[in-house]
């Protein structure tokens, strides 16, 4: 009985050291390492640090083996790790198109500026289970060349030099007007300010950044299978480092921090026009930490979803309802909620059956003149 | 790897404190009012607490003494874990007796005892907007809290009378603040709604979740919302506590055996302990005290 009087204290104590012990598992076994994690769960510690909001590696792979590999427990560890950390300010935006290239694909070109480059990925692999994987054999050194001097050009830059897609910032192209200039607005910042709906799109896009890559996937499926239609094309995804600057007030330049990996989307979406605005592309755009391909993908597909009202669409599935997306899309409350139904209740299941008691009671006596009416 | 983690008093910063505690003093100057504030991750998941832990954080000092409940009892595994996190973050003194804390947490219940000025009840709010389950967005509910548009909850309370001869609603039973704003008095039974009106202490509750404080500061009118020919009444019941002879108390149902054997004991367990020190007994609690632990 976990509500066991003066009993929780110690119940709690003893759950606690059983945890750490099935953590554990068998003594005889090799305890695994933070870098063991780091270097070959590589896939796990860069969804934790994405969802967890906090690029760091061995901190993200220290959550991963606490949370005995449960990765949503792990991205909750982070993140009330993460909150407890002072803001010495905010960087530069990160240059995505200066990126060290490690894949970049485009579904829309077969042959491009910067080339296809396919990279550490799943596509084209057999899923045969690999019994050579578990026999811990020798790998080959991979192929590599030189990184390209030259810089490879976002697929997106190159519609827009035709006036194909809308601009960098979102806003459709009018004829005749200039590229709207975003650099001076103030970003907004969901951590440190409560949501208000509705949203614009730097808060939405943090949101979904941050957002669950399954609840993302689901939503982004829903989009494909009609539920608000988009239409979209994989205009470009790539993978690879880039520098992470920050503007000293002291020292009048921008210092770099070091480099992150990330995972750019850049779906590109047909919009036929209206009375306004003649026929373009449109963008759903995907930015998450590490190697995260799918839910770049899924994310830039609820992107486009979600611009519904800016772009005068109809509003008519889940995909598009702002309020319905942002406000389940995150992990740790979804999974904090669900879960504190484990907690006691029984105050309130009390009064609910009182309740029912006395409903049924009046029921029966409704009942019986009938029966003797019957009878 | 990264510095070893360190914390800070009550373990939120001070600058999450003060944004906290600007909440919190909104909330006080609009009664029922629910004032966003920018939430934090807890170290303990959403919907255990983290609304109210966030307020105690911001408002607890050295000298403070904590009282965490809940559904009424200071050993429920989640009460006990709070009361350890501040024991462990804030160094404070802890209790279990209502009439030492100067800040009780709660969940679900309102101590027995009545609470005193400088006192303060912090109630744990799962989600803070008593018209949610009538109107799921909220562009829509903040507007009709603005309007002062609270038809559709009086609707739903009469399609209650209509159905069931009464209003079906025994937990979070909606009240009126000051004659003003319509508030979700947290998942606390209906007995306990009149206790929160001209109340001496000071009532906030903490929605970390959905990232909302609101308040009701002392002394203030809390109503809750009813007609004329169905008037509000709280829950009875027919037997008194088995371990302390209480009447008029909110009682848990003990199941005792499988054949529908059942017992009811003061769900305030502070109250039912202080009560039978001084000699109270019910028909189960047997002489000594000890033997009832």
């Amino acid at each position: 009985m976990y509500v066991a009087v003066k009993g929780g204290e110690a119940a709690i104590a003893n759950a606690h050291a059983l945890l750490a012990d099935r953590r554990r598992g068998d003594r005889a076994v090799p305890a695994l390492r933070i870098d063991q994690i780091v270097q070959q769960l590589g896939l796990a510690v860069d969804r934790t640090m994405g969802e967890g909001s906090l690029y760091d590696q061995e901190l993200a792979a220290l959550a991963i083996m606490q949370a005995r590999g449960d990765l949503i427990e792990a991205i909750f560890l982070v993140r009330a790790y993460r909150t407890t950390l002072p803001r010495f300010g905010y960087s530069r935006p990160i240059e995505t198109e200066k990126m060290l290239i490690e894949r970049r694909i485009s579904a829309t070109y077969k042959d491009l500026p910067g080339g296809q480059l396919l990279g550490p990925t799943f596509d084209y692999t057999h899923r045969l289970l690999d019994p050579a994987i578990a026999e811990g054999g020798e790998v080959a050194a991979p192929v590599t060349r030189e990184a390209d001097a030259a810089h490879t050009p976002r697929v997106t830059d190159l519609l827009a030099h035709e006036g194909l897609i809308e601009a960098d910032s979102g806003g459709l192209r009018h004829n005749d007007e200039p590229k709207m200039n975003d650099s001076e607005r103030e970003v907004g910042d969901l951590t440190r300010e409560p949501l208000q709906f509705p949203l614009d799109r730097d808060l939405r896009l943090q949101a979904l950044a941050r957002g669950d890559e399954g609840f993302l996937l689901a939503l982004g499926y829903s989009t494909q299978r009609g539920y608000a239609r988009s239409h979209p094309f994989a205009g470009e995804i790539r993978i690879g480092e880039v520098e992470v600057e920050l503007d000293v007030p002291e020292l009048g330049f921008a210092v770099s921090l070091g480099r992150i990996k990330v995972t750019e989307c850049q779906m590109v979406n047909q919009f036929k026009g209206s009375a306004k605005v003649p026929p373009q592309f449109t963008r759903g755009y995907g930015l998450v930490f590490g190697q995260a391909e799918r839910k770049a993908m899924a994310m830039a597909l609820c992107d486009r979803a979600l611009r519904a009202r800016e772009l005068g669409e109809d509003i008519t599935a889940a995909a598009q309802d702002e309020e319905f997306v942002i406000s389940h899309a995150d992990n740790v409350q979804a999974t904090g909620f669900v879960e504190h139904l484990k907690l006691p209740h029984y105050v309130d299941f009390q009064a609910e059956l009182g309740l029912v008691r006395r409903l049924r009671d009046e029921f029966e006596a409704a009942q019986e003149p009938r029966q003797e009416a019957a009878e | 790897m990264s510095p070893t983690p360190t914390y800070n008093f009550a373990y939120l910063d001070e600058q999450t404190k003060r944004m906290i505690r600007r909440a919190i003093l909104k909330a006080i100057a609009i009664p029922g009012y629910q004032a966003p504030f920018a939430s934090r991750e807890m170290p303990m998941p959403y919907g255990w607490g983290t609304g109210g832990v966030q307020i105690t954080a911001s408002i607890i000092g050295p000298d403070d003494v904590l009282k965490v409940i809940d559904q009424g009892a200071d050993d429920t595994t989640n009460a006990v874990s709070i009361r350890a996190f501040f024991a462990k973050v804030a160094n404070v003194a802890t209790t279990t007796r209502t009439a030492d804390a100067t800040i009780i947490q709660t969940r679900h219940r309102i101590p027995e005892r009545k609470l005193a000025e400088g006192q303060i009840l912090v109630y744990q709010v799962p989600i803070p907007e008593p018209l949610r389950f009538l109107e799921p967005r909220e562009t829509e509910t903040r507007k009709m809290h603005a309007l002062e548009e609270y038809g559709l909850m009086h609707v739903k309370l009469y399609e209650d009378i209509a159905k069931h001869g009464e209003i079906a609603t025994t937990y979070a039973y909606p009240v009126k603040v000051e004659g003003r704003y319509v508030m979700d008095p947290s998942p606390t039974p209906k007995f306990d709604n009149p206790k929160m009106h001209m109340s001496e202490a000071l009532q906030l509750f903490g929605a970390g979740r959905e990232k909302r404080i609101y308040a009701v500061p002392p002394y203030t009118e809390v109503v809750s919302l009813d007609f004329e020919d169905h008037p509000f009444e709280i829950q009875t019941f027919t037997d008194p506590c088995a371990m302390c002879g209480a009447e008029g108390v909110y009682l848990d149902e003990v199941v005792l055996d499988d054949k529908g054997g059942h017992m009811y004991v003061c769900s305030d367990t502070d109250h039912c302990e202080e009560r039978r020190l001084s000699g109270h007994r019910g028909v189960l609690s047997g002489d000594p005290l000890e033997a009832a632990e």
